[in-house]
């Protein structure tokens, strides 16, 4: 006897079943989604459909044959590779083995005398901040340049002469965030908070675990949450292309022009004249705390203009 | 201490600074700031080369208020300031035969970023050289591969972007190996700084200690930087890159950029593990085996192509091939002429592209050798400075090709196994060289379609042919299959005079170096004595 459930389409078992089978969206109608707009009419040059048949692998056996050399191949590379860094590790000193090399004279004299010769209750700050500046200064150039690659890539300009005659406002809309009561309540609640923490991150990085870059990034996720919340023309009452450039123009050069005048000193044994303070006081391990407040002015304005240009090409 | 002593920091930093600044310019600014930032560290890097000649000694010169296992530290010495004159001229030169393309290449509102990659690739490349620290190395390294990839990707070409995804994937490869390996190096010596890694490095391989984790960061070391300067197996990523960006960048990077890491590697070879041990580890001849591949591979592959540009890219995995074939065979003669080739390809490579360029604007845009035939008429200047750089290249008398041959064949002579490859190998990538840019060069000399027939030519109705008629008909042949055609009253091209400026320039430094080789090479031998 076969029994068949009558409202068999809107039961449980039913739905999951089309879920695994892939016929149906679980998220459909409740994300905001961006449907891409159909273009007037399909026109393929023909030169591009030879270019199509020559790259798909159903059409072309040569290439289906490479394609799958190429996979095998790669992997048992990247395979061997992996096998000879694992085998390599057992030869390695033990993490944390008081024995190991790493920890020797140039390791323990940053924890003997980085208070002393920093005024840096953080020694990793002391380190990455004064011993080891210039690399550091080069960390920030690197998030800088990233962001140049980035601009370059996708920043939208309209008076570029390039987007002359093309049409600008069209996607303007779909910029804008869905207007979600929930996450606009919960951001009102977060985001003071996560700035507020994030700032205190940054400006006790030489006294407690944080610095420039982890309080850069909670600020910069701070802002990202906000513009999600709120959409661009709230933030852009306050950050805009303009805010982004000053700021990050005005950190890096205040970097650079410290540094050097620290490196040209140290270099010269000559005096700094920059007082350490009373280590553990806010005000003190001299150009520590500013340099601190400019990574992470950086760290915070690169986050969010990935953000701003991967999500509409500006800010 | 000297003032002069500064100036590799101020060269360094005034680069970033402008950098920095330049992102807020109007792209005219940014240009003349580049410019100006350029000559600036040209004339730092001259005064320093002119002083640490005369002086004779190495120095190293504190990043901060901490000596050496603490603080960052640059060192500099002949070989150092050289170097970073050497730079500086090719740099100043590649941007000044590529200026009115960049601004035809790039976006409008984004030209002031171009300028901001060159300053940083310039920061990059000076801090490669100057720097005493293995981690400001990898820093740097970063920098240097970030900048890279956007020089490709300003153009936002289709061609362009393939090309600039496949070189960020190929050099964030070499970067990660190179990171491992220097974890693994940190984690054995607990130094970061080269002097004091050396001497932990000393301790392990007098204790026998921790051998196996020491050769492997030695290994991915060289194959970071292998794949990054684009030795024969790694050079996929070189001829869409170089063949396919704005003139300046196919320049620069051509020309520097996968330089700096070779100076790189031979500095951490040199300072850090020291020559013999990477010789006892094989490391040396697998090198040298595979600089041998690519000298004749990367010829054999530039034969094959039919664009132009995308065949000096290839003479380029060549020539890298020359390079890491003077590291391999391990002799100090060997590695200065490494040393002096890297000027060499550096000098020569820039040139080639800006005359490309030039005779690219002379044959409507193409660079297939059909439509570059009779270029060398149409754009003289630019004619004859492909005609310099190919010759250079080649190795002929005169020019400094020739005289890195010469050093190579000398070094070669009496090292025992590598001696007799290294001769063969380097005679027959000199005639594959030969092959393939004579041809271009005869191309460019040679006038669209042939002249006048040999034999009584006849069309299909058996009407003998007149040589104008047989000409037409050449032409409308060429024209159907997309070759560029020249007017026929030989229409001359100008060259800008930044660009005119720069070929003639290229040329005679060119010249200077195949002709006053001998202050060159005795410099490069004193600093390299002091290098270690």
């Amino acid at each position: 006897m076969s029994r068949k459930k009558q409202d068999y389409e809107h039961s449980f078992l039913y739905h999951f079943r089309q879920w695994v089978a892939g016929n149906v969206d679980p998220l459909e109608g409740t994300m905001e989604i961006r449907v891409p707009q159909k273009k007037a009419a399909e026109t393929v040059a023909p030169d591009l459909k030879q270019i199509r048949t020559v790259y798909d692998p159903s059409k072309n056996k040569e290439l289906k044959r490479f394609n799958r050399l190429y996979k095998a191949s790669s992997l048992l590379l990247v395979l061997l590779l992996m096998g000879v860094l694992i085998w390599a590790m057992g030869f390695m000193p033990e993490i944390g083995a008081e024995a190991a090399p790493a920890h020797n004279a140039t390791a323990g004299r940053y924890v003997e005398k980085g208070l002393e010769e920093t005024g840096a209750v953080n020694f990793v700050t002391g380190m990455i901040l004064d011993y080891r500046a210039f690399d550091t200064f080069g960390e920030s150039c690197v998030l800088f340049i990233a962001t140049i690659c980035v601009q370059i890539l996708l920043r939208v300009d309209k008076d570029s002469s390039w987007r002359k005659g093309r049409k600008t406002e069209e996607a303007e809309d779909s910029f804008r965030p869905g207007e979600d009561v929930v996450l606009q309540k919960v951001s009102t609640v977060l985001v003071p908070l996560i700035f507020i923490f994030g700032i205190y991150v940054i400006l006790n990085g030489h006294l407690s675990p944080g610095g420039g870059f982890s309080g850069g990034a909670i600020v910069g996720a701070g802002l990202i949450l906000y513009v999600n919340a709120f959409g661009f023309e709230k933030t852009e009452r306050f950050f805009t292309g303009k805010t982004f450039k000053i700021i990050t123009v005005a950190s890096l050069s205040f970097y650079a022009l410290a540094k050097t005048y620290s490196f040209y000193t140290g270099a010269n044994h000559l005096p700094t004249g920059i007082p350490l303070g009373v280590p553990g006081a806010i005000l003190s391990s001299g150009l520590i705390l500013p340099l601190n407040i400019c990574v992470g002015m950086v760290v915070a304005c690169t986050m969010y203009a990935f953000y701003a240009l991967f999500r509409k090409g500006g800010f | 201490m000297a003032f002069v002593y500064n100036f590799p920091l101020f060269s360094i930093i005034l680069s970033m600074f402008s950098a920095i600044i330049s992102s807020v310019l109007s792209g005219k600014w940014a240009k003349r700031v580049s410019l100006i930032m350029v000559c600036l560290v040209l004339l730092m890097s001259s005064g320093l080369l002119v002083y640490t000649h005369s002086t004779g000694e190495a120095v190293t010169y504190m990043m901060g208020h901490f000596p050496a296992p603490w603080g960052n530290e640059i060192r500099f010495g002949v070989l150092e300031a050289v170097m970073a004159v050497f730079f500086s001229i090719v740099m100043l030169l590649s941007l000044l035969g590529g200026m009115s393309h960049v601004f035809a290449d790039v976006e409008d509102t984004k030209t002031n970023l171009f300028f901001v990659l060159i300053d940083m690739t310039m920061s990059s490349l000076l801090a490669m050289i100057y720097t005493n620290d293995l981690f400001t190395g990898y820093v740097f390294v970063e920098i240097n591969t970030i900048a890279a990839a956007g020089l490709i990707m300003i153009r936002q070409h289709g061609h362009s972007l393939v090309a600039s995804i496949r070189y960020l994937v190929m050099s964030s490869i070499g970067s990660g190996l190179f990171l491992i390996a220097l974890s693994i190096l940190y984690g054995i010596t607990g130094e970061l700084l080269m002097v004091p890694a050396r001497d932990g490095v000393q301790v392990l391989r007098e204790s026998g200690n921790y051998s196996l984790p020491l050769l492997l960061s030695l290994g991915l070391m060289s194959v970071a930087m292998a794949i990054k300067s684009g030795l024969y197996p790694f050079h996929t990523w070189i001829p869409d890159t170089y063949g396919y960006s704005t003139t300046t960048a196919s320049a620069v990077l051509s020309s520097l950029v996968s330089k700096a890491y070779i100076i790189l590697l031979i500095k951490i070879y040199v300072r850090v593990f020291g020559y013999a041990y990477a010789d006892a580890g094989h490391i040396l001849n697998v090198l040298f085996v595979l600089g041998l591949v690519a000298m004749v591979m990367g010829s054999v592959e530039a034969i094959r192509q039919r664009d132009v540009n995308r065949m000096i890219a290839y003479s380029s995995v060549a020539q890298i091939g020359y390079i890491y074939m003077g590291l391999g065979l391990g002799t100090e003669a060997a590695l200065m002429a490494s040393l002096f080739h890297i000027m060499t390809h550096a000098a020569t490579k820039s040139m080639l592209f800006v005359s490309m360029t030039g005779l690219r604007e002379a044959s409507g845009g193409k660079t297939d050798r059909r439509s570059l035939s009779g270029a060398g008429y149409r754009n003289p200047l630019a004619g004859i400075t492909f005609l310099v750089g190919s010759l250079s290249m080649v190795g002929f008398p005169m020019l400094s090709g020739f005289i890195s041959k010469l050093l190579f064949a000398r070094a070669a002579i009496g090292v025992s196994g590598k001696m007799l490859p290294a001769l063969l190998v380097l005679a027959l990538s000199t005639i594959l060289n030969a092959i393939y840019f004579l041809r271009v060069v005869i191309t460019i000399y040679s006038p669209q379609g042939s002249d006048a027939p040999l034999d009584n030519v006849m069309d299909d109705e058996g009407h003998v042919l007149t040589p104008e008629a047989y000409q037409e008909a050449e032409r409308a042949k060429l024209q159907t299959e997309g070759v560029f055609l020249a007017p026929k009253a030989g229409a001359l091209v100008k060259n800008g005079p930044l660009m005119s400026v720069a070929m003639v320039l290229m040329m005679l430094l060119n010249f200077f170096l195949g002709l006053c080789s001998g202050p060159i090479t005795e410099a490069l031998l004193a600093g390299l004595r002091i290098f270690g």
